[in-house]
């Protein structure tokens, strides 16, 4: 099958690959780019294991082409601390909370949480609870979840209630 | 040792991070980076990757299969089928239990998905396009979905491969569609207690067919070099060993030649003990190709081939006197396993610890008896925070109480007062041969009910009946039997379920442990170093463990049925006491002193009556690779493999309070509480995790889940648009609490936990649905409870409009 050449910038690193027009993002970003973070849960869009940030918004990448994402900036899992190591406030919540078990689901969860603070810097449990609702967890029963996400919003929000 | 006599006593034994700690996961720090390794993050050079074709039909003979297109498709490199595999005697594989299961689909095939053929292709996308390509002529034959007709004079035959035989392994068959019968207990004393009782009640129950369902399906990597004649497979495996001893009796490999390694696992609830098709195809085309070949289910494949759970069509009787107290107990069961005999379990058991179905009760006379039939379904049947059966069992007695306590017109929380084992009783030995270690389930129950305000919610619910409103309290008082097992009674292909752990301490004071189980989520890296750390005084923080790599672990039994705290996790108890008493002759010699003169103190050795004279732990795994006494030998490390003497039995009362709109048939859990009692409690944070993932799975199972059939065979629920699993939208807050009565024969007195909350959250949110329509003479509705079945029931009763 005839390949196409697709440019984009993953994680702050410029990324140009040949791929098959129907190779899907989770494969591109796993196999080619060997970013593992992202898993394959369910490959209909109904789990969220393979969310990453795509210009700004949640994405299932296991139902998007590797060519619908040319010129895209992506962030996964792998891009969430920072250089020097420094874990998020999201990482660091989910680690504190015990939101995590089996850690198959996290990388989704950590990735769809961090855009939900993004959007709403400062959620109640129930819209948590909405928010977190197109990724799945056979684990934790999700409570820890939704404290886990609780604390990044309060760190967050920290320095901001210090300055008013 | 120099800061450790600055701290004082409390601060070294926070140092130590031991038992009772609520320590943060080790395992985290990689999960939420992305860097965990499971078996699809796998990539060895040279890979190429196998799926199957699947049969559409449940029950058809094969005719021809046609593969020479496929094998002309660009990026196909081979296409297995069962004429590839029978010179090599693996089309057939034997079970866990006896009987034996098609690895492709020879002249039939007995159930919808079958595995029929195997292409091996360079990228998953041209393995997808040469399953398209190949060609299958099948002819229908007649189909047997449900298992009552299973034994009918005309029920077809489903498995003419062993038609004639007597025996598929756990015991005499009658029918060609019968597998086994087992039975317990003492039919004429059962038979007289029912026939003197004041009271008497029976009801048909039915825990509908469901799978585990983890969120990393079922996959593997077979890694065949040819040169050393070695196979590596990784894959998910939640009991490596075995599985390394399986390869090895299928294979004919040598099982020195055989690496087996469980990577990081993405969930298991059981589905992952077994051993599939998928795994022999794998391991045949890398010895065939001499490449690694991957192999990794789609979710439609895991839900509809792989290890689906329950399926049990039960039949419970209760006999009582006047007050409710319950003299005798009668049940029998149908057990549906499909299409092969595959359930995971110890051999010897076809119906699991079924027979703990006289729960918490103290019941003097019980009879039970199973019988499993063939259908055209996918094989399986013990997964799901199962502990073999058990949760069908607590179901079943959990069910019946209430229904006795209804007919009886005694309270349901009363009822199990009544007839609850004594805390004085134990041990306790059930008339159906279990001898329960320990419990207290009055104070339980009490502290429950005083929680919630009983009384208060069964005053509200009053009230809410008289203007026609639906509430229900479900209460489920739970016992389980976990920690298989004693090695007398429990075996899987002969090998015995102990488990083991090997624990080396390096001079500098630091240590690892390996250990014969296998972690899926449940924290093993976390927890095993909390035992280690309490029993020989090297802070957690400082303790590897490892698990999964058959090459270094100690062979054991993995992890399943709750059983990796009460057998490994006493396995390194014992492994580190071993240490602790060559630790004891280097100190003694150390401090020059007899070994009498010494006592332990946290993390090291003292002189009695010169608390100053003292040797850390550090300091004498230092001295064990240099300054030993005479006549020692050099090193500190030490192996153990546990036989535990009898199962632990953990319990748990649980009350769940629904509302329920009768107009549309919606179900609101308005609150549950759940408290364990596991016996002592290594990590109360990793315990609360694992009763609140238990919890959820029951209240998919109870609420909404169910791997239907329709009459042709084709499965309803095979997808995650069909099969409900909870978000964190549907699924409720839980409150947990717990109280601690130790096993009086574990080393750390631990029982178990993870299965706890589903083997008692199921019982507790169908108890909690049916008594809301309690008043109304229902005693029984079956799972699961959906808006649309509670709808039909309002809509039967005439109060849904």
């Amino acid at each position: 099958m005839s390949k196409t050449a697709v440019t984009m910038t993953v994680n702050g690193q410029p990324v140009e690959e040949l791929v098959e027009p129907r190779l899907l993002l989770i494969h591109f970003l796993r196999e080619k780019l060997g970013l593992t973070g992202p898993h394959v849960g369910c490959e209909t869009s109904h789990c969220g294991a393979c969310t990453v940030d795509i210009n700004g918004r949640s994405v299932k990448s296991c139902t998007m082409f590797a060519v619908q994402a040319e010129g895209a900036g992506i962030t996964t899992v792998e891009g969430m601390a920072e250089a020097d190591g420094t874990l998020s406030a999201i990482q660091e919540g989910f680690m504190q909370e015990h939101g995590l078990q089996c850690g198959y689901c996290t990388p989704g969860m950590i990735m769809r949480a961090h855009r939900l603070l993004q959007e709403n810097p400062n959620p109640s449990d129930e819209e948590i609870r909405w928010g977190l609702s197109g990724n799945l967890c056979r684990c934790t029963g999700y409570q820890n979840i939704v404290k886990a996400v609780r604390y990044a919003a309060d760190k967050l929000n920290a320095p901001k209630e210090a300055a008013e | 040792m120099a800061d450790a006599k600055q701290m004082t006593l409390e601060e070294r034994e926070a140092t130590l991070g031991g038992i009772g700690s609520a320590r943060k996961r080790k395992e985290d720090i990689r999960f939420i980076q992305g860097k965990g390794n499971y078996v699809d993050d796998v990539m060895l050079p040279g890979t190429v990757y196998g799926d199957f074709v699947r049969s559409p039909h449940a029950h058809a003979r094969i005719k021809s299969i046609d593969t020479e297109a496929a094998k002309a498709v660009p990026g196909v490199i081979a296409v297995l089928t069962a004429a590839d595999l029978k010179p090599l005697g693996l089309h057939w594989m034997p079970t866990l239990a006896g009987d034996s299961q098609a690895v492709l689909a020879e002249e039939k095939v007995h159930f919808q998905n079958q595995e029929v053929a195997f292409v091996i292709g360079a990228d998953r996308y041209a393995v997808s396009d040469g399953i398209q390509a190949v060609e299958v002529d099948y002819e229908d034959l007649p189909v047997l979905v449900d298992p009552r007709k299973a034994l009918d004079d005309d029920a077809p035959v489903l498995r003419e491969d062993v038609q004639d035989k007597g025996n598929v392994g756990q015991g005499e068959r009658r029918h060609p569609n019968h597998i086994f019968t087992w039975e317990t207990g003492d039919k004429d004393a059962t038979d007289s207690a029912f026939a003197g009782a004041a009271i008497t009640v029976r009801e048909d129950i039915t825990y509908q067919r469901v799978h585990p369902c983890p969120l990393e399906p079922s996959g593997c990597v077979a890694s065949m070099d040819k040169i050393k004649g070695e196979l590596t497979l990784y894959g998910t495996f939640q009991a490596p060993h075995v599985i390394r001893t399986v390869v090895s009796l299928i294979s004919g490999l040598p099982e020195h030649k055989i690496r087996v390694i469980a990577p990081d696992v993405g969930g298991g609830f059981g589905g992952k003990v077994g051993a599939y098709p998928g795994y022999v195809c794998a391991t045949v085309g890398s010895i065939v190709l001499g490449r690694p070949v991957k192999w990794v289910e789609s979710r439609i494949d895991n839900l509809s081939t792989t290890a689906f759970a329950r399926d049990y069509h039960m039949t419970g009787e209760l006999a009582a006197d006047a007050d409710g107290r319950i003299q005798g107990l009668r049940c029998y069961v149908l057990a549906d396993h499909g299409a092969f005999n595959a359930h995971a379990q110890p051999t010897k058991w076809p119906a699991g610890f079924f027979n703990i179905v006289t729960g918490s009760y103290d019941i003097p006379a019980a009879h039970v008896a199973v019988d499993g039939v063939f259908t055209n379904k996918a094989p399986g049947g013990v997964a799901y925070r199962c502990s073999f059966r058990v949760t069908e069992a607590a179901y079943l007695i959990e069910r019946l109480i209430d229904v006795l306590a209804q007919k009886a017109g005694v309270d349901k929380a009363e009822i199990r007062r009544r007839n609850f084992i004594k805390a004085e009783q134990f041990p306790y030995t059930s008339c159906l041969g279990w001898e329960y270690d320990s419990g207290d389930y009055h104070t339980a129950l009490d502290k429950v009910l005083a929680a919630v305000d009983y009384q208060g919610l069964r005053r509200e619910q009053e009230e809410k009946r008289a203007r026609g409103e639906l509430m229900g309290i479900g209460l489920c008082t739970f016992t389980e039997i976990v920690g298989a097992g004693p090695t007398r009674n429990c075996d899987i292909l002969g090998i015995g379920m102990f488990d083991s752990c090997e624990i080396r301490v390096h001079p500098t004071g630091s240590a690892i442990a390996r250990l014969g189980t296998k972690s899926q989520g449940q924290g093993h890296e976390t927890t095993y170093a909390q035992v280690i750390a309490t029993e020989l005084g090297i802070p957690s923080e400082d303790i590897t463990v490892e698990e999964g790599d058959t090459d270094t672990a100690p062979y054991g039994l993995g992890t399943y049925g709750s059983r990796s705290t009460p057998v490994a996790a006493a396995a390194a108890a014992f492994a580190a006491r071993k240490i602790k008493a060559k630790a004891k002759k280097i100190a003694a010699h150390m401090l020059e002193v007899a070994e009498d003169d010494l006592e332990w103190e946290i993390d090291g050795f003292k002189v009695k009556g010169l608390p100053e004279k003292t040797a850390g732990m550090k300091e004498i795994a230092f001295a064990a690779y240099q300054s030993l006494p005479e006549g020692l030998e050099p090193g500190l490390e030490a192996v153990n493999y546990y036989d535990p003497p009898n199962f632990t039995y953990p319990f748990g009362a649980y009350v769940c309070v629904v509302d329920i709109d009768r107009f549309t048939g919606e179900v609101t859990v308005r609150r549950f509480y759940a408290l364990d009692d596991c016996g002592t409690r290594i990590n109360p944070m990793v315990i609360e995790g694992q009763v609140h993932g238990g919890l959820a799975e029951a209240f998919g199972i109870a609420m909404g889940q169910e791997l239907a059939f329709d009459e042709m065979g084709n499965i309803q629920g095979a997808s995650f648009m069909d099969y409900f699993l909870p978000t964190a939208v549907e699924t409720p807050v839980w409150e947990t609490d717990h109280t601690v009565t130790p096993s009086p024969h574990h080393p750390i007195g631990a029982k178990g936990v993870g299965e706890s909350p589903n083997v008692g959250g199921v019982p507790a949110f169908s108890n909690a649905v049916i008594d809301a329509f309690a008043h109304l003479d229902v005693t029984h509705m079956p799972m699961p409870h959906t808006a649309w079945r509670v709808w039909k029931q309002c809509e039967a009763l005439g109060i849904g409009k």
